[in-house]
């Protein structure tokens, strides 16, 4: 809603990749609040949206997804973004909606960003199929590992200048100037590698309703957090199975989480692994037994692995494993949110701004609180079976 | 007398493709370890069993392949044609650009109907091409959606329209530790469906094969390809053409022939005579076995211990339920083989494990509104779970 961002996109060098038609911009931006990029630019905006989505549809042979990518804690991308996943559930409502959301960390600067987080999440509990979290706190941890890395020396191997887990500007200087592009270029590799089986061959194939149908138990909880490795290139084609295996390892490490998030000591409900490059099932199935003692699995779920074999890996890696896990470690993320929340909304800071809106009031507030804290009870009683045994439900018993 | 071969989603047409080629490879064998004109025999009658002729003599598979996604199809026909040995028919695959998401009620209820018309289409130009039809084998996993539902939905139709041919099942047993997450409600929809259109379902392990491929063939990094083959040579060994009773150079019209209606004796009939002293042997029991030799020294081969007493149910004697095949034309460069189809407790363990393990999944209600919403509700889930309690009963009760 505001042109900068977009200005520079087409001028910069993917400008050739988009096209001009399908863009909207407006002048002023949201401000930072959720009202008017829901309720002001939503209605403004819904007409023309709707028409340049149906144009891109058009052209597909076979729709089968969306990718809605924004922020939680501004207010265009969480205000409208959110009002697009209405118009999209209701414009197309058998294609799928995968919503990749940058959840604010701890040190935001944006004061509204509860408010503006908040809200949004009740959108996406009800109109998104699958929504994969992001924070920047994890990224930035992750980049300064990398860099960490590649300046120690440790690894024989230098990183590849092409290599698309670092961006090509990759001196560590620039970094700190341009952050952003490096962090920005690790949810761009999630959505390739995610996207990968569906684009590429492989021995055991993924789609993306695949992905909806193994991870989503029941409709609320579809918040699935993800982890990618390896966060270096392995120069070597012919890795030997240690390495492989470490791979494996690493993604259920919390160092390797795309969010502030600790799946290990949390309860899985389901885990998809994604592997790409010369890898083969018996390695599959030889990491997934050598890891599954150390995991918590639901007791209805005890073996909830979904995999999947791309023969093709990343640019400049052999290969590469992207792990989805829906897992109760997502609580302390949302269990934050609401605490930011009700600090802010207590003290009724700055809700004048958004109850000047139209269409915006106090009921708004109080059912997304309700909504959050329904999803979050709805993890705690999850966890609470955490420690229970599995125990084998008495079966049908039937005359012969 | 031909068997048109349907194969459905990846699996299926992963398999098939490896079927044919073995199947294709033996019958060239130059080293058949018997005469020329007997070895002509032999290739001409797997010839006309599988393949038919085009101008160029090229032999065409008699395939049918069926993919809701294009990947795996367009693979299977390419690498077929590269053999330049033979190939499938130009115009012998359906494929949409979707998948079925691995949800059997989405390959069931939504595929099946939707492309009913043009997939039994194809079948039937297949079955026209044959001078005289002896049946069906239809290639597919449990695991997945469309190998699983359309599979299920495609045989009730084969049912409807051949009832006088005969249908085997070649199904894939996924791995115990997921392959798919919602695989056991997967394969519980599909055993249950196929058990009243199917006249024989022919069972491999994923598990079990991968262990012959570890432990017999010292494979170290196995890959789908290896399971494949060693599938398709065990299908291989049991299709191709064995002796008629009548004598040599005659091979048996009837490939499918074996005589699986078995029914046990309603209670009541007195039981037969002989109490076996060998039981403390734990082997399976079994209600029918067959054993096919190939190769050198058949005739003189030992097999009395087949016929042992402590192996067949009470109810039967060992002379209804053990046959054997014996061909002197050796089977792929094996100087001799044998196989063994047997039906028999082998699978109440594996068939017990999914059943319970759907069994807790189903009381928690997960996943299930993902069949709901495509037509499967509960009761579809509860009158499976009785069926296949049933089989399991049935088949205990073999012991006794």
């Amino acid at each position: 809603m505001e042109e900068g961002v977009v200005n520079e996109i087409l001028q910069g060098p993917l400008r050739d990749v988009f096209d001009s038609k399908q863009l909207i911009t407006d002048i002023s931006g949201s401000g930072n609040n959720w009202a008017v990029g829901h309720k002001v630019f939503g209605s403004l905006y819904q007409e023309q949206i709707l028409e340049k989505l149906r144009k891109s549809a058009e052209h597909c042979d076979c729709l089968q997804c969306f990718f809605v990518i924004h922020s939680m804690g501004g207010g265009t991308g969480s205000g409208l973004g959110t009002f697009l996943l209405k118009v999209l559930e209701d414009e197309f409502p058998e294609v799928y909606r995968f919503v990749t959301s940058v959840y604010p960390s701890g040190e935001d600067d944006v004061i509204t960003s509860p408010y503006n987080s908040m809200l949004a999440m009740k959108e996406l509990n009800e109109h998104a199929d699958c929504v994969l979290p992001i924070d920047n706190q994890s990224l930035f941890d992750i980049i300064s590992k990398i860099d960490l890395m590649v300046n120690s020396g440790k690894l024989g191997t230098a990183i590849k200048p092409k290599s698309l887990v670092t961006s090509s500007a990759g001196a560590f200087k620039k970094r700190q100037e341009k952050p952003f592009d490096a962090m920005n270029n690790i949810v761009a590799n999630l959505l390739l590698n995610l996207t990968s089986s569906a684009r590429f061959e492989g021995s055991l194939n993924m789609d993306l309703n695949e992905i909806s149908m193994n991870l989503v138990p029941f409709p609320q909880l579809h918040y699935l957090v993800s982890s990618l490795t390896p966060l270096y290139t392995l120069a070597d084609v012919n890795i030997p199975s240690r390495r492989l295996d470490q791979m494996f390892s690493d993604a259920f490490s919390k160092d390797h989480q795309l969010i502030q998030a600790d799946p290990k000591h949390s309860l899985y409900l389901a885990c998809a692994l994604m592997v790409r490059g010369n890898v083969q099932i018996s390695d599959l199935r030889r990491n997934i037994e050598r890891l599954k003692p150390s995991l918590r699995f639901v007791s209805w779920n005890q073996e909830g692995w979904k995999t999947s074999l791309c023969s093709v890996p990343p640019v400049g890696h052999s290969h590469s494993l992207l792990a989805l896990a829906n897992n109760t470690c997502v609580k302390p993320t949302f269990i934050e949110l609401r605490e930011r929340f009700t600090r802010l909304y207590k003290k009724r800071a700055h809700l004048h701004h958004y109850l000047q809106i139209e269409g915006m009031e106090e009921s708004c507030f109080t059912e997304a609180m309700s909504s959050l804290s329904a999803l979050i009870q709805e993890y705690n009683q999850l966890d609470a079976t955490k420690s229970m045994p599995a125990e084998d439900l008495p079966r049908l018993r039937v005359a012969v | 007398m031909s068997i048109v071969t349907v194969q459905l989603g990846q699996c299926g047409n992963q398999i098939g493709f490896e079927v044919f080629d073995a199947l294709f490879s033996d019958s060239h064998c130059p080293q058949g370890l018997c005469s020329k004109r007997e070895n002509e025999a032999y290739q001409a009658s797997c010839k006309e069993r599988f393949f038919s002729e085009e101008e160029n003599g090229v032999p065409i598979a008699r395939a049918v392949l069926v993919d809701m996604e294009p990947k795996v199809i367009n693979q299977t026909l390419s690498k077929a044609a590269h053999s330049g040995r033979w190939k499938y028919g130009q115009h012998s695959c359906f494929c949409q650009k979707q998948g079925s998401g691995n949800n059997w009620a989405y390959g069931y209820s939504v595929h099946g109907p939707r492309h009913e018309e043009s997939i039994m289409n194809l079948i039937q130009k297949e079955v026209e091409k044959c001078d005289s039809l002896n049946g069906f084998l239809i290639i597919m996993s449990m695991a997945g959606g469309t190998g699983s539902g359309l599979g299920a939905f495609v045989t009730q139709n084969l049912q409807d329209r051949y009832s006088n041919s005969l249908k085997m099942n070649q199904i894939i047993w996924p791995y115990g530790t997921g392959e798919v997450i919602v695989q056991n409600y997967n394969s519980i929809l599909t055993l249950s469906h196929l058990y009243r259109s199917s006249d024989a379902l022919l069972i491999h392990e994923n598990d079990a094969v991968h262990k012959i491929c570890a432990k017999l063939m010292n494979i170290k990094q196995i890959s789908f390809r290896d399971i494949n083959q060693v599938l398709a040579h065990q299908l291989g060994s049991v299709f191709q053409p064995t002796y008629s009773g009548e004598g040599s150079f005659h091979y048996r019209r009837n490939p499918l022939g074996i005589d699986w209606q078995v029914r046990p004796p309603l209670s009541g009939l007195p039981m037969l005579g002989k109490m076996s002293l060998n039981k403390e042997f734990h082997f399976n029991t079994s209600i029918a076995n067959l054993v096919i030799l190939r190769g050198k020294d058949v005739h003189s081969a030992e097999l009395g211990a087949f016929k042992d007493p402590a192996l067949y149910t009470s109810w039967l004697e060992p002379v209804h339920a053990f046959s054997v095949w014996k061909t002197q034309r050796a089977f792929s460069k094996y100087e001799k083989s044998a196989a063994l189809v047997s039906n028999s407790q082998f699978l109440v363990k594996p068939l017990d494990m999914i059943v319970g393990k759907a069994w807790n999944m189903f009381a928690s209600k997960a996943y299930i509104h993902q069949y709901t919403k495509f037509g499967i509700e509960e009761e579809d889930f509860l009158d499976s779970f009785t069926l296949l309690e049933q089989v399991i009963a049935s088949y205990c009760n073999l012991g006794f």
